[in-house]
C-alpha cells in the first residue's frame, strides 16, 4: 500500500501561496510518523526556478502552455493523471477558489473518497481523523481516513507554514503533460488585478469591520462615524460587498484580504469560516453580534451579544460623536 | 436551449443547530430548512441570462426535505419557465455530494442544458462542491466561485474570483457547469402573491429515482468546535459595555 503523500502546490504567476506551504507542512508530519515521503506537484509554464523552492520531498513539475494561467480543467487532468500514475495514499489539494475546482472533480474521477474543508488531520486511536468545518463553522465533522487512496482539501489557515519552510527538495522530476491538456475545452483569457483601492485596509491599524447585522446601506455611516471617532477604517465582510454597499478593497475573508490589525472591532458578523481565515490573526478582536452562539465569538477576544446599533450608538456617544 | 439552475435545502445556520443522538447527523426534526444561499444567486445569475439570450431557466432539484415545491414555486414565481423535482426514499436524510450528483447527471443529461448553475459551495457538502463533481460526472467544463457570466456561441465567458480581489477569466465551451459565488445583482425578491399565482397555474415535474446505496457523507462523528478560545463576553446596559470596550482600548494604546 503506497503511504506517500502528494500535495496540489498552488501558484500564480510563479508566486507559490501560503496555503501551499500549509499543506507541505501538515503532509510532511503525516509522512514522517509513516516514514514516508511528500510529493509536490507544481503546475505552470515556465516556473522550474519555482520549483526548486518547494520543500517537499520530491517535487513534480509538469510545464504546459495551457497551465501558465489557472486553467481547472488543466489541473484536473494534470493532477488526475500524477495520482494515477504514481497512486498516493492522501492527495492534499487547498480548499482554494483554485483548489475547489480540483479536488472534487478528480476524486470524482479517480472514485477516491473526499474530505473538504478539512480544518484538523490527526491520529487519534491509531486511526487518522480529518476534521471538516461545516454548516458555516458551527460544526465540526471527524471523518475516518482509512489507509485505502482519499483526498483531502484544506483550509486555507488551519496549519502553520512554518513547518514547511526550511527544507529544500531533493530532487525535481518533470513530468511530460498529458495528452488531454492540448484539446481542452476550456481557456484562461486573463488575469486581473484589483485597481490601488483608496484605502489599503491590509496596512490599517484599527479596522471596524461590518456585516450583515448592519442591515441597510444607509447605516453605514454609523460605522464610518464610529471608525472615525476610532481613527479606524471601515471594512466588510462578503455580503455587503456583493450587495455593492462597499468596494471590493473593503472585503475581509477567503475571496477579500487578510488583515491583521492591532484592533478589529466585528459589528453584526456572524463569523463564516471564510470571514474568520481573513482576520483571525488581528491582535485585539471584539465582536458585537446578536446571536450568543455566532462562531465569531470563538475567535474574538471579548464579545457582546447585543443589537450592534445599541453599542456603536454609546461608543459614538463616548468618542464625542 | 435552456439554463438549468440547481436548487437545494439546507440547514438554515443562523437557527441553533443540534446534532442528532446518533451523532452522524443533525437533529432534522429541530431544523429549519432555507435555499443554499449560494443557490440563490445561481438563480438569480441564471434568470439576468435569460433577460440577455431568451434561454429558458428550467430549476432542478432533489427533494430530500419534503419542502422542496416551496423553494421551486418561489423560482418560477421569480421568471423560471419549468421545475423539476426529483423524489424517492430519501426524506429527511442527509445526501452526500456524489449521491446527489449521480442521482442529478441523468436528468441534466436529458435536459441537456446549455449552462448547468448551482451555487459554489453549500454549509453540509462534506465531500466536496456539487459544480464540480456534477462537472466531472457529465465530463462537462466546470469551475467555481463565479461572479459573472455572459453567454456566447458556442462558449460561456466567465469571471472567477480567486482572492485579494483577483479575477480570473475563463471561457468554457458549453455544455458547461458553474459554481456561482455572487450573481451580478443581488438575488431578486418576489412577493408572496406572486409565488401563490405560481403554485396555482403551474407544475411541478416529478421524476422518481432510487436511493443510491451509499448516499450518507462519510463520518464518525458531529460535534460543536470546541470553545476553548471562546471570548471573555461583556456584559451590562450599552453604555457600561461601551465603557467597557474604550477601557480595553486605552489600556492598549488604541484609544
Amino acid at each position: 500500500m503506497a503511504e506517500h503523500i502528494l500535495v496540489l502546490a498552488e501558484q500564480l504567476e510563479g508566486q507559490l501561496t501560503d496555503v501551499t506551504l500549509e499543506l507541505i507542512g501538515v503532509a510532511r508530519r503525516l509522512a514522517a510518523s509513516r516514514g514516508s515521503g511528500v510529493d509536490a506537484l507544481v503546475l505552470g509554464d515556465g516556473v522550474s526556478s519555482l520549483a526548486a523552492t518547494v520543500p517537499a520531498d520530491r517535487t513534480l513539475l509538469m510545464e504546459h502552455p495551457a497551465l501558465r494561467l489557472f486553467n481547472p480543467e488543466a489541473a484536473q487532468r494534470a493532477l488526475e493523471a500524477v495520482a494515477r500514475e504514481t497512486s498516493p495514499w492522501l492527495v492534499l489539494v487547498p480548499n482554494t477558489s483554485l483548489g475547489m475546482d480540483v479536488a472534487a472533480a478528480v476524486a470524482t474521477r479517480l472514485g477516491w473518497p473526499l474530505v473538504a474543508y478539512c480544518q484538523a488531520i490527526e491520529e487519534r486511536d491509531g486511526q487518522l481523523v480529518a476534521t471538516s468545518q461545516l454548516f458555516g463553522g458551527k460544526i465540526l465533522a471527524d471523518c475516518p481516513v482509512g489507509t485505502d487512496h482519499a483526498v483531502l482539501s484544506v483550509l486555507a489557515g488551519a496549519f502553520s507554514s512554518e513547518a514547511a519552510a526550511p527544507e529544500p527538495p531533493a530532487r525535481i522530476e518533470r513530468l511530460t503533460p498529458p495528452a488531454e491538456l492540448d484539446a481542452l475545452r476550456v481557456r484562461a483569457t486573463g488575469l486581473e488585478r484589483p485597481e490601488a483601492a483608496d484605502v489599503d485596509i491590509t496596512r490599517a491599524e484599527k479596522i471596524v469591520a461590518v456585516g450583515r447585522g448592519i442591515e441597510s446601506k444607509d447605516n453605514l455611516e454609523l460605522a464610518e462615524e464610529l471608525a472615525e471617532g476610532l481613527g479606524a477604517v471601515v471594512a466588510a465582510s462578503r455580503p455587503l460587498v456583493d450587495a455593492g454597499w462597499l468596494p471590493r478593497s473593503r472585503q475581509v475573508g477567503k475571496s477579500g484580504l487578510k488583515v491583521k490589525p492591532r484592533l478589529y472591532l466585528a459589528l453584526g458578523i456572524s463569523g463564516a469560516p471564510e470571514h474568520l481565515e481573513g482576520m483571525r490573526d488581528a491582535e485585539l478582536i471584539i465582536a458585537v453580534n446578536k446571536d450568543p452562539k455566532a462562531p465569531i465569538f470563538d475567535v474574538a477576544h471579548y464579545g457582546v451579544v447585543a443589537d450592534l446599533f445599541d453599542v456603536a450608538e454609546a461608543l459614538q456617544e463616548r468618542l464625542g460623536g | 436551449m435552456t439554463l438549468a439552475v440547481i436548487l437545494k435545502q439546507v440547514p438554515d445556520v443562523v437557527e441553533e443547530l443540534a446534532i442528532a443522538p446518533s451523532g452522524t447527523d443533525l437533529d432534522r426534526d429541530s431544523v429549519s430548512y432555507v435555499v443554499n444561499e449560494f443557490d440563490e444567486h445561481a438563480l438569480e445569475e441564471a434568470l439576468l441570462l435569460r433577460e440577455a439570450t431568451g434561454e429558458d431557466v428550467v430549476v432542478v432539484g432533489v427533494d430530500t426535505t419534503g419542502e422542496l415545491d416551496q423553494a421551486l414555486y418561489t423560482a418560477l414565481a421569480k421568471g423560471a419557465q419549468r421545475a423539476v423535482k426529483l423524489v424517492g426514499d430519501f426524506e429527511g436524510s442527509w445526501l452526500s455530494t456524489r449521491a446527489l450528483a449521480g442521482l442529478l447527471a441523468p436528468v441534466i443529461r436529458e435536459l441537456s442544458p446549455r449552462l448547468v448553475l448551482t451555487g459554489v459551495q453549500a454549509p453540509d457538502d462534506l465531500d466536496g462542491q456539487l459544480a464540480p463533481t456534477l462537472g466531472a460526472l457529465l465530463d462537462w467544463p466546470h469551475t467555481g466561485v463565479v461572479v459573472g457570466t455572459e453567454l456566447a456561441d458556442g462558449v460561456v465567458r466567465v469571471r472567477k474570483e480567486l482572492w485579494g480581489g483577483i479575477m480570473l477569466d475563463l471561457e468554457l465551451a458549453t455544455p458547461a457547469v458553474l459554481g456561482i459565488q455572487a450573481a451580478r445583482a443581488t438575488p431578486r425578491y418576489v412577493p408572496v402573491g406572486r409565488v401563490r399565482q405560481a403554485m396555482r397555474e403551474s407544475t411541478i415535474e416529478e421524476v422518481e429515482v432510487e436511493t443510491p446505496v451509499e448516499s450518507a457523507p462519510k463520518l464518525s462523528r458531529l460535534r460543536a468546535p470546541e470553545a476553548a478560545g471562546r471570548a471573555e463576553m461583556l456584559t451590562g446596559s450599552p453604555s457600561d459595555v461601551a465603557e467597557r470596550i474604550l477601557e480595553i482600548l486605552r489600556a492598549r494604546g488604541l484609544y
